[in-house]
């Protein structure tokens, strides 16, 4: 289409490279785009946190962002997280500590939780509910997910 | 040892906490939910809502819609059959299919802001997007009547012409129809005893009137539904939904096809809680797929979610309790408006036979009305239609200590129903341990501990929830390496893939781990009930128990003959048959010959349990009043339930935390705001404030394990009734910490800081 911009992302490791149309979202660019449908999308306004990837090591909202403004970063969906056949020590701690009923929410708060736990090794209870205030569970109450990120932490 | 203790040592599996079958493909973002579907030439449904409350439709012009390039179909109800008023199955409730349709897509009038009214397919997003707005649909706007007691008025403006008040005067009967024209859909009254002689007797009466907001389920997923109509007429759906057989059977209704026709494949569910039960978008998708001849799938946003489902009732509830100087309850009544939102079938009957079913009370009084309002028809959320009355019942109960000098908890264990005791609806309670809970409560150190500093307070509160039954059903196949394939229809939102595995496991001496469980489309397992009321752990755990028994009776006979023994002589323990001769064989080993020994060992089973096993929970709380915001601190939160035999306990656990903090959004922020004509003001994640992290504390669970008598590992329904005592628990810490009662919920900090303008009147009632 007329109105279309190039962008190059390297996500998960791959440069993927495509023509977008500057209105995409980043979270319908990873899902659409890419079929990357591990990305969540619960309210499409900010505030959920369902859709949270890494931008640069960072945790950000995939629907804050356009596909454009991440031209050139690097971006870990949770299908980039933990290598093949290992999973990082915060899904697991999710699966182990039960830590998900419907599993919506998972992945966007594993990956609040590896930024929080890159940032924090040992972060205490609170700041545990800090680092993923960002995210809503409407299923656990958290409690099993703050489980889930102290399991992480101490498996360090 | 205790006799919980003693009870699990009879078991190997159940009891025991495995990590879930699905939890690797839920962490890694393999797991596949309902908008995760694409298939070649998919287009993109949206829908076209009305703008107005209450108006009617003169015309829809989609004509310059269609002429947009991109655009392949519009929908209205034209394209959909006329429906009569006639009752079918939706699991949970009856539904009425003309009532069911008129909700998916408005026919004659719109009767809420968000109302259906015509759909687009097109290849993209945007362009279907653009397309809604070239629709012209040529509206009367009419008065829009917006809560429950101003509906009743008979001057009020009347949403549906021809409805008239149906009048039930006992539960489960069908009453007769009063012929008055009203909003007032239906009357239920239930009666026990004298009331008015059980008031006479009292020497204290609590009377009350509590108001409750429109509040929403809230999960995280949005509604989204794929179909598509294949050219030989067959419809395929992608369903994310609380079952695939609930959604077969509402779209083949709606669309006016055979059941036969319709596929329905579950998709992984992101949270329903009530609110997946009903379609809403599945048969547009279907029209729409009609039209085209593409597949189609329709994706709501956040806005549409709560402006166009289901959220459930707003209420008011005037209660009135009669009790002696000693405790003794002598008379209780309560009546009961439950808004349903434009069509009838808010769950005001459940909310008037569980509100009084903790206790045992000769003289009871209860009316309900249905009452029909300008905003979204409600569905079933959570123990539906409990949690309202117990608001206001549980926070008269704990008046009524208050006034009588009385422990809270004390007062509900003098009053306290016991198995054969009748419910309010007459029905004598199964075996169910309320009272071992209350005691559990009482002498539990949250409740002797004590409470320090100013504007702090404590509340309690119980609740009940009846559970469903339903049917299911379940299919367990024994593969060549020993392990054991189980395909049920139940779908799993919370775990359940665990919990029956588990089942399965203990019947046939296996590991969970050993058991691989899915969850089969209604092309490939037979009939299955909603994941709804409680009933999946339970009545599929039925199903499944039923299953693999048969399979572990045929194992028994395969290894007799490789024994070559009788089959009577074997003796199966542990997964091991043996022939009381000292030669045994491994469920493997049995496994690995079932062909050569009769053929491949798989058998099916459906439930349909007569007795379901009701439910109790009781909450305590300790909340910390801010009297400069009025922001309500939750301190300290302990949840006990009579959970039966917990079959996963962290999986209990979790139903528990989770309906409490669901529990904690509704008493202190949730609500729908409306303007004067009837739109939702804050139809967003951010205005529509749910608990996040920051407004939890740890949950405590204390798991009260009665076994219920309907099921062979005593296993009973847990996931609903933990939502029912929460409200009212906090009113009542509220009322503790600061002697103000508050009948409204949600317990804003603007009302806190509105009730604290009063004078003090309570000081202890917790
Ligand atoms: S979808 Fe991005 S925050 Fe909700
Ligand atoms: S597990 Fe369902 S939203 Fe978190």
């Amino acid at each position: 289409m007329a109105n279309e911009t190039p962008v190059s992302i390297k996500v998960n490791g791959k440069e993927e490279q495509r023509d977008v149309e500057p209105r995409l979202l980043l979270a319908h660019f990873l899902r659409e785009d890419l079929g990357l449908t591990g990305t969540h999308i619960g309210c499409d306004t900010t505030q959920c946190g369902a859709c949270t990837v890494l931008i640069d090591g960072k945790s950000v909202k995939a629907c804050t962002v356009f596909a454009v403004q991440a031209d050139g970063s690097e971006v870990t969906t949770i299908e980039g997280v933990g290598a093949e056949g290992e999973l990082h020590p915060v899904q697991e701690g999710f699966w182990e500590e039960h830590g998900l009923q419907c599993g919506y929410c998972t992945p966007g708060m594993i990956m609040s939780g590896i930024h929080l736990l890159n940032e924090n090794k040992n972060p205490s209870e609170q700041e545990i509910r800090e680092g993923i205030s960002g995210n809503f569970c409407r299923c656990t109450g958290y409690q099993h997910i703050v489980n889930a990120i102290q399991y992480a932490a101490k498996k360090g | 040892m205790t006799s919980t203790e003693a009870r699990k040592q009879q078991y190997r599996v159940i009891g025991t906490r495995p990590i879930r079958h699905d939890g690797l493909d839920k962490v890694t973002g393999r797991a596949r939910y309902g908008a995760d579907i694409h298939l070649p030439g998919l287009l993109t449904g949206k829908v076209l809502r009305s703008p107005h409350a209450h108006a009617r439709i003169r015309g829809i012009d989609a004509s310059k819609a269609l002429a947009l390039p991109g655009v392949e179909a519009v929908v209205t109800a034209a394209d959909f059959p006329i429906h009569e008023d006639m009752e079918i199955d939706l699991v949970e409730t009856l539904g009425n299919l003309r009532v069911l349709a008129e909700n998916i897509m408005a026919s004659e009038k719109v009767l809420y802001r968000g109302h259906a009214v015509a759909a687009v397919a097109a290849t993209s997003a945007a362009i279907a997007e653009e397309a809604l707005g070239l629709i012209e649909v040529d509206y009367e706007v009419l008065p829009p009547v917006l809560n429950g007691p101003d509906a009743m008025d008979a001057n009020s403006p009347r949403l549906h012409e021809n409805m008239t008040t149906h009048s039930v005067a006992k539960r489960f009967e069908r009453g007769t129809d009063t012929g008055v024209g009203s909003n007032i859909a239906s009357h239920l009254q239930f009666k026990l005893g004298d009331p008015e002689a059980g008031f006479a007797e009292a020497d204290v009466i609590v009377e009350r009137e509590y108001t409750t907001s429109t509040v929403h389920q809230g999960y995280i997923e949005p509604h989204t539904a794929t179909a598509l109509w294949d050219f030989d007429g067959q419809v395929t759906l992608w369903s994310s939904s609380q079952g695939a057989f609930g959604m077969r059977a509402q779209t083949a209704a709606v669309l006016g096809i055979p059941e036969s026709r319709v596929k329905a494949i579950p998709m992984e569910i992101g949270g329903g809680f009530g609110g997946k039960l009903n379609t809403y978008l599945d048969p547009v998708a279907a029209a729409l797929s009609r039209e085209t001849g593409k597949p189609v799938k329709i994706t709501m946003d956040r806005a549409e979610v709560f402006i166009a489902t289901g959220p459930t009732s707003a209420t008011r509830s005037r209660i009135k309790l009669g009790a002696k100087k000693d405790g003794t309850l002598t008379a209780a009544w309560s009546e009961l408006v439950y808004e349903a939102g434009a069509f009838p079938g808010s769950p005001v009957g459940a909310g008037a036979s569980t509100g009084f079913a903790p206790y045992k009370i000769e003289n009871i009084l209860v009316d309900g009305y249905d009452v029909v309002v300008n905003k979204p028809k409600v569905a079933a959320y959570r123990a539906p239609g409990s949690p309202q009355a117990a608001f206001a019942i549980e926070s008269a109960m704990s008046e009524l200590a208050e006034k009588l000098g009385m422990d809270p908890i004390e007062l509900r264990l003098k009053n306290v129903i016991r198995p054969g005791d009748r419910l309010p609806t007459g029905v004598p309670l199964l075996p169910t341990g309320c009272e071992e809970m209350e005691k559990a409560m009482r002498s539990h150190p949250h409740y002797n501990a004590p409470i320090e500093g100013p504007n702090r307070g404590r509340g309690v509160a119980v609740g009940f929830w009846g559970n469903a039954g339903n049917s299911s059903s379940a299919t367990v196949s024994v593969t060549a390496d020993g392990g054991v394939t189980l395909v049920t229809g139940s779908v799993d939102i919370g775990g359940t893939r665990a919990s029956l595995a588990m089942q399965a496991a203990e019947v046939l001496g296996i590991t969970a781990e050993d058991v691989r469980p899915s969850v089969g489309d209604t092309a490939s397992v037979g009939w299955t009930g909603q994941t709804g009321g409680s009933r999946t752990t339970f009545s599929t755990g039925l199903a499944v128990v039923a299953a693999a028994e048969k399979v572990r009776d045929e194992m028994v006979k395969r290894a007799a003959i490789l024994l070559e023994t009788e089959p009577e002589k074997i003796e199966f323990d542990a997964g091991t048959f043996k022939n009381g001769a000292g030669k045994s064989l491994s469920f493997q080993e049995v496994a690995a010959a079932q062909v050569r020994t009769g053929g491949s060992i798989t058998a099916s089973a459906s439930s349909n349990p007569r007795q379901v096993g009701p439910a109790f929970a009781g909450h305590i709380v300790d909340v910390e009043v801010d009297p400069e915001t009025g922001k309500v601190e939750i301190l300290r939160y302990t949840a006990f339930q009579d959970v039966g035999t917990a079959a996963h306990p962290s999986y209990v656990e979790g139903q528990i935390q989770g309906a409490v903090a669901q529990g904690v959004g509704w008493a202190l922020n949730e609500e729908y705001v409306w303007s004067e004509d009837g739109r939702m003001e804050n139809a967003s994640f951010l205005d529509y404030r749910m608990p996040t992290t920051l407004d939890l504390p740890m949950i405590e669970t204390v798991l009260i394990e009665e076994p219920n008598p309907a099921h062979p590992f005593g296993i009973r329904g847990v996931g609903e009734v933990c939502i029912v005592p929460p409200m009212a628990a906090i009113a009542n810490a509220v009322a503790n910490a600061t002697g103000r009662r508050l009948t409204h919920l949600p317990m804003s900090p603007g009302r806190i800081l509105e009730a604290l303008e009063r004078p003090a009147t309570n000081g202890t009632g917790g």
